[in-house]
């Protein structure tokens, strides 16, 4: 839009230049601080972070990673066959299903974790990486159900229609046809699916009892919680960035398609 | 952008709701009936994952509420025992009141602060894209880690903040922001939430306000409007179910606030910032009362539906 004068669009950069410093500067800081010793620069708050006895173990790495993989693996199964149910059938219940799905959203998740924890504990998934993949999986259902259904609506009929006369029944369908044309949406499910089972926090903590079953986050808010006394800050910082890196990573590779796929999923709901 | 919308405002809202999927067309009734059978299939997953994991726990939340239901044990009926005793326990009613306030000013603030980024991102132009991802990337940091970070920034041992502020002369000597009063306890994890929710919020907004279309605005100018007319009559009523949509993930999301205070402020000074959600907690894990900790979730959801569906009917009515 033509309209910025010299005097706004100084007013502009100022003002975003500013506010970006405000909004890096902690993320910035967190890294510098998490390599800052006593005497100068080094990987000592590392070391600590995986060697002290409340500190970060291999396990709990793997721990995460497992968690993380089942939950990404789950809401895109789930999430693409039933946003393709949604968005391209026609069945009784459709309608309903579907709000059901989105009123997940309006019913706090703190409310029924303790019923989730008595109801795994019936099903002999008390303290386990799958109970908790599971339910981390139900509460990314709501965005990725409805991301979906909007991707799948979004695809030309007339390219669902020409696969159906070369002979494609609806699976053939999904897979060579449907699956190559919701790819931004896909990209975007999974990246919030990783985004919030690696760093959730509230529900393994509720989910999850015995150390060694610990995702990384527990074990390192166990850095802070379990300390008696003064706080390893330092250890506290590296751990922050331990857990940040790979987000960051894949944000940066994803931003795009990430974006994209966000706007376009809420412009059209 | 995606979507281009060119009607007037006034079709829009109309235009902009669901119209429903177009089923493919078919020859026979057996053949719709069929594919109807193959959607129930696809469906099914959703279906089994939302029964097992919401429903059912929706269903057992309240059942519960009717029961003493210890940790170990055998549960029995004590109607309405877990009720009366949210009212009884004063923790609870100050964890009442504090959820309240916190929630009330966080909406406000981060509402405020994530559109005023918005619209200061809102039309493209050279360094724009750097300042969205600059406002949004706190968001790809976990909130339980944030939380830890805003822990060390705060601190006496090794934060900056301190040390930035005396320099400055705002404060004299050693301030303890996180547990050194309920007010700056409660400051740190609103500082803490803006950081890292705004630029999220502030993405949700600009979808809203690039779908406006630029016509419109065109007409209004020509027409002698104002810059704050213009955000009054048109910005303001034509992202009304965006803001909605926005305002109910801001309060319902600081309702539930767990991770700032039981990381950041610790529920401390003397439990002056202990939110709801941590009682709930301290009732299952620390006093091993699930039957209590379902009653104050019952109580909450109640409180949380009926808000909801107000603040939806309001912004809803308006538009109308």
């Amino acid at each position: 839009m033509p309209r910025a004068g010299t005097v706004s669009r100084w007013g502009f950069y100022v003002t975003g230049t500013a506010l970006a410093i405000l909004f890096l500067s902690p993320l910035l800081w967190s890294g510098w601080a998490a390599v800052r010793t006593d005497t100068g620069f080094g990987l000592e708050n590392y070391d600590r972070l995986f060697s002290s006895d409340n500190g970060i173990r291999l396990h709990h790495v793997l721990n995460s990673l497992t968690v993380s993989a089942l939950t990404v693996g789950g809401t895109l199964f789930v999430a693409t066959l039933g946003g393709y149910a949604f968005g391209r059938f026609r069945f009784p219940g459709r309608d309903v299903l579907f709000l059901i799905t989105l009123a997940i959203l309006m019913v706090p998740y703190a409310t029924i974790l303790i019923a989730l924890y008595v109801l795994l504990g019936w099903l002999g998934l008390e303290d386990s990486l799958i109970g908790l993949s599971l339910v981390l999986i139900m509460f990314q259902l709501p965005f990725s159900i409805f991301m979906m259904r909007n991707s799948f609506e979004a695809v030309p009929l007339e390219l669902e229609e020409s696969a159906r006369v070369d002979g494609c029944n609806t699976f053939g369908t999904l897979i060579r046809i449907m699956l190559p044309a919701v790819r931004p949406g896909l990209i975007t499910v999974g990246l919030f699916a990783f985004l919030t089972s690696w760093s959730e926090f509230f529900a393994p903590l509720i989910l999850l009892n015995s150390t060694d079953k610990f995702t990384t986050t527990l074990a390192v808010v166990n850095l802070r919680t379990a300390s008696h006394g003064s706080i390893d800050y330092a250890a506290l910082e590296a751990g922050v960035v331990f857990m940040a890196v790979p987000c960051l990573v894949l944000f940066a590779f994803m931003q795009r398609s990430y974006v994209r796929g966000f706007t376009s999923g809420a412009l059209k709901g | 952008m995606p979507v281009t919308m060119m009607a007037p405002p006034t079709e829009r809202a109309g235009s902009q709701r669901r119209r429903a999927a177009q089923p493919v067309r078919l020859a026979s009734r057996a053949g719709r009936r069929w594919r109807a059978l193959v959607g129930v299939a696809y469906a099914a997953p959703t279906a089994v994952m939302v029964g097992l994991f919401f429903l059912v726990p929706l269903v057992l939340v309240g059942w519960m509420s009717l029961h003493r239901w210890p940790l170990i044990g055998k549960p029995t009926v004590n109607v309405p025992a877990n009720f009366t005793g949210i009212a009884d326990d004063d923790l609870v009613k100050s964890a009442v009141w504090f959820t309240l306030k916190y929630a009330a000013v966080m909406t406000a603030l981060l509402f405020v602060v994530a559109f005023g980024l918005a619209l200061l991102v809102q039309h493209r132009r050279p360094g724009v894209g750097f300042f969205r991802t600059a406002f949004f990337l706190p968001m790809a940091v976990g909130f339980a880690s944030a939380s830890l970070l805003f822990l060390g920034l705060l601190s006496d041992e090794i934060g900056p903040v301190n040390d930035l502020l005396s320099w400055l002369g705002l404060v004299d000597g050693y301030v303890s922001w996180t547990s050194g009063s309920a007010e700056s306890a409660l400051g740190s994890a609103v500082l803490l939430v803006l950081w890292r929710f705004a630029g999220f919020n502030m993405l949700i907004l600009l979808t809203g306000l690039q779908a406006i279309p630029l016509d419109v605005y065109e007409a209004a100018r020509i027409d002698g409007a104002s810059r704050w007319q213009i955000f009054r009559r048109i910005t303001l009523p034509l992202m009304r179910p965006t803001i909605a949509l926005v305002l109910t993930l801001m309060s319902t999301g600081s309702l539930l606030a767990f991770d700032q205070f039981w990381i950041l402020t610790r529920g401390g000074p003397d439990n002056s910032t202990t939110s709801l959600v941590m009682v709930i907690y301290r009732e299952a894990f620390i006093r091993l009362d699930l039957g209590s900790a379902a009653g104050i979730s019952v109580a909450l959801l109640a409180v949380l539906l009926v808000f909801n569906a107000v603040q939806l009917g309001v912004l809803r009515r308006r538009s109308e």
